[in-house]
């Protein structure tokens, strides 16, 4: 039924061709639908999603239009032996992601202790000195973290990238279910999966439970922050403030009042103990960070470290993202858990340093070079699909400024297929699950959201460069 | 609810308002045009433009010139008119969007589709054969709208925000479409009365989806008189002013008790509604009809700035 391309690991079918066991319910499903019902709903579902306007818009676009994401109906499965294992790998990097944070904005054991270089926080943007000495409402830097994994054979997940900073996607892993579960109801009580529905109940009641010192005797009031209608994920900030039964604000709708940030209302200034922002660090405060930001509220970070309210993630949680940081995760892990790592880091060179550098300019066109601060796709180099023109020119940015890269092998991801005119087709995926923090603990949502490629052979799955994405189910047992 | 939300949910229902007398203004010009030769086609169209408040933008693109396609193309889609159809439909999107998390999904999916619709029906110029199914476009989106509201939204503030902005907007374009047609319209005095006024009179009845109901209560006969009667006073029309402003009472004071307190703008509708509840016909044209309505476009216009500012929807 697939094609696998013979390097990379397909997850639906084995080498002989038999489907393997995450899939033997969906593809026996799959056998007995008429040939062209997948292809019918597929036009269902794409007006489904301008109706509901499912949209994301590209920045950088001529007119600003709103875009859809791709959506493909064949599910990406996972079996519930397999989330095990990931499960706790994710909740050991999550929990040492905390720590670690924590420790950067205090005490900075791991550099003195030698293992982390301080040169990768000096300078470095994403670093910020407003948040040392401070530690946010329950201990939570992370409140929402998306781990993005990748998979190269049965039981080789890795993890590309960590996203503490604000992950984004999670309205697509809940529309991609319900998007399913309307077009094929009868899919569902043949394979039982795992709900991943509530996840915007828990998301409020984890951010509820990191209210800061002022909430103490009422129900904490939560906001989302978002950018505005402009923004490429607004659709998702609606959707979960909508879920959530909170306010979305605008920048322009907070100002500080008695020592509290408040919400312009139809009845007054109304105080507001936890702010979910989509709005970078860059942009939230004024007076700490951007001066000429309109999209935060001035004087924010005074309020939050006098206990006022809850900033998730916490400002500075972006340094995590770093990718030069990225490379020394075996090592965060290891140091703040006392465990070796249950999921591995794809091997990675710092081109900082002069014989990582060597070898990837020896390998340019072999290797995948991104930004240390790089983020959706952008900025990076992929050897084996680039003219040598491309790679000539990425090398002298490369020459210029080492420390801004870091390289890695490229990777034979995984394959699921997808659904073309030609039948069903092998395409490279990834996987970001969602992670919630709060005191009360970690808590993983079921599955999470599978980007593809839909292009043959490639081996980008962003959307913002023209990936998809699939329903991800993880099986119950 | 943020002030900003209010706002937006505001300017949502009074830009699908305005579409929606816009595109009965059109149909009713469309109807008039056809039974005229070219001549008087053309001064329906003029009527139209002119009622809208569109003439000076017109004529510094097109000169006096009001061929039909060329003057409803232009209320509909041109980009030289900032408040086409087009841009009114795209406006209400945009608060739409921007308030997604008040209004309920039907709600939202009627707006957007609706957008979806005409934005593909005015991708191209629009020709006499098609512009009833542009027409019914926006006729159908501010039903569903409607309809959806009515059996989904939870009857709190932000309905009742929704709904004074629908009134306010209604009183507005009924109130312009009147007071055009009568003073501006009518060729001469000696018309009044003559089955050329009789047609004018219904087209107003027809901009304003009154004739059925006016025909039904008068059995036929058009004056001048009970027709202004009819769509200033007569509180059982959805489309009279008296109407409108029944309307914004109960909304008015459905926020009062919902805020527990009353605010200037309350004290503003008082004043407006009382004059309207309380004076006559007789009365009205004794004042002079156009300047009746001018005072009332005003004190509309008042109510409308004192509600934005009461519940803080601008910072």
């Amino acid at each position: 039924m697939t094609n696998s391309s013979p390097s990379s690991y397909d997850e639906m079918v084995d080498a002989d061709g038999a489907t393997r066991p995450a899939y033997a319910g969906y593809r026996q499903w799959f056998e007995e639908q008429p040939p062209d019902l997948l292809r019918r709903k597929g036009s269902e579902a794409e007006a489904f999603f301008r109706r509901t306007g499912i949209t994301f818009n590209v920045y950088g676009a001529e007119d600003a239009e709103e875009r859809l994401i791709p959506f493909d109906m064949v599910p990406r499965i996972i079996t519930a032996h397999q989330w095990r294992r990931l499960s706790r790998g994710i909740e050991q990097r999550v929990r040492a992601l905390n720590a670690f944070l924590h420790d950067l904005y205090h005490r900075q054991e791991i550099v003195r202790s030698g293992r982390l270089p301080e040169r990768l926080l000096k300078g470095n943007a994403a670093f910020l000195p407003q948040m040392a000495g401070f530690t946010p409402p329950g201990g939570v830097y992370t409140h929402i973290v998306g781990i993005d994994l990748v998979r190269t054979g049965e039981d080789d997940f890795m993890v590309l990238e960590d996203n503490a900073r604000t992950p984004s996607g999670v309205s697509y892993m809940l529309e991609n279910r319900e998007t399913m579960m309307a077009m094929f109801p009868e899919l569902f009580t043949r394979v039982r999966v795992r709900e991943v529905s509530d996840y915007p109940r828990r998301l409020a009641r984890s951010l509820a439970a990191c209210a800061p010192p002022a909430a103490r005797g009422h129900k904490p009031v939560v906001a989302v922050l978002t950018p505005g209608i402009y923004n490429s994920a607004y659709f998702e900030h609606a959707f979960l403030a909508d879920q959530m039964g909170a306010e979305l604000v605008e920048g322009s709708d907070l100002r500080v009042e008695n020592g509290r940030i408040a919400m312009r209302t139809t009845r007054g200034w109304k105080p507001i103990d936890v702010i979910y922002r989509r709005v970078d660090d860059d942009y939230l405060d004024p007076l700490s960070f951007q001066p000429d930001s309109v999209l935060g509220v001035a004087g924010i970070m005074d309020v939050y470290r006098a206990g006022g309210v809850t900033i998730a993630n916490a400002p500075g949680t972006g340094i995590a993202d770093d990718k030069a940081i990225y490379s020394f995760m075996p090592e965060i892990v290891e140091f703040y858990t006392g465990e070796k790592p249950i999921l591995k880091n794809v091997p990675t060179w710092r081109c900082s340093e002069p014989e990582a550098l060597k070898y990837v300019l020896d390998n340019l066109a072999d290797l995948v070079v991104k930004e240390v601060h790089g983020s959706g796709g952008y900025g990076m180099l992929i050897g084996p699909t680039s003219s040598k023109k491309e790679i000539a020119a990425f090398e002298a940015k490369l020459r210029a400024r080492p420390h801004n890269y870091i390289a890695q092998p490229t990777l034979s991801l995984s394959t699921v297929p997808i659904l073309t005119k030609a039948g069903l087709a092998p395409r490279h995926v990834d996987l970001r699950p969602f992670v919630l923090v709060s005191p009360n603990g970690i808590d993983i949502t079921p599955g999470g959201l599978t980007r593809v490629a839909l292009k043959k052979g490639s081996l980008v799955v962003n959307s913002s460069q023209g990936g998809g994405t699939k329903d991800s189910w993880v099986l119950d047992d | 609810m943020l002030g900003r939300s209010a706002n937006g949910i505001f300017w949502l229902f009074r830009y699908l308002e305005r579409a929606e007398n816009t595109a009965r203004l059109i149909e009713a010009g469309f109807r008039m045009a056809l039974t005229r030769d070219s001549h008087d086609a053309k001064d329906e169209w003029r009527s139209v433009i002119v009622t809208l408040g569109l003439q000076g933008a017109y004529e510094a693109k097109f000169g006096p010139d009001y061929a039909g396609p060329q003057a409803f193309n232009f209320v509909l889609r041109d980009k030289d008119n900032p408040g086409n159809v087009l841009a009114m439909v795209e406006q209400a999107r945009t608060n739409a969007r921007m308030v997604r998390t008040g209004i309920t999904r039907e709600v939202w999916e009627a707006v957007n589709e609706g957008w979806m619709r005409l934005r593909d029906l005015l991708v191209r110029p629009v020709t006499e054969t098609r512009l009833g199914d542009v027409i019914d476009t926006v006729r159908r989106q501010a039903t569903q709208v409607r309809g959806a509201m009515e059996g989904t939204m939870l009857r709190n503030d932000i309905y009742n925000f929704a709904r004074i902005g629908t009134f306010i907007e209604r009183a507005d374009n009924t109130a312009r479409i009147l007071d055009v047609k009568y003073y501006v319209l009518l060729p001469s005095l000696s018309y009044v009365g003559s089955s050329l006024d009789n047609v004018q009179w219904e087209n107003v009845l027809r901009s304003l989806a009154g004739e059925r109901a006016y025909r039904w209560l008068n059995a036929g006969r058009m004056e001048a008189r009970t027709i202004a009667e009819f769509l200033i006073l007569d509180g059982r029309f959805p489309r009279s002013l008296a109407f409108c402003y029944a309307k914004l009472q109960s909304n008015l004071a459905h926020l009062a008790r919902e805020y527990g307190g009353e605010t200037m703008a309350h004290e503003t509708l008082r004043d407006v509604a009382g004059k309207l509840h309380s004076t006559t016909i007789d009365a009205v044209f004794e004042r002079g009809l156009h300047q009746f309505i001018g005072d009332f476009i005003a004190a509309n216009a008042r109510l409308g700035g004192q509600i934005q500012r009461d519940y803080r929807f601008i910072a």
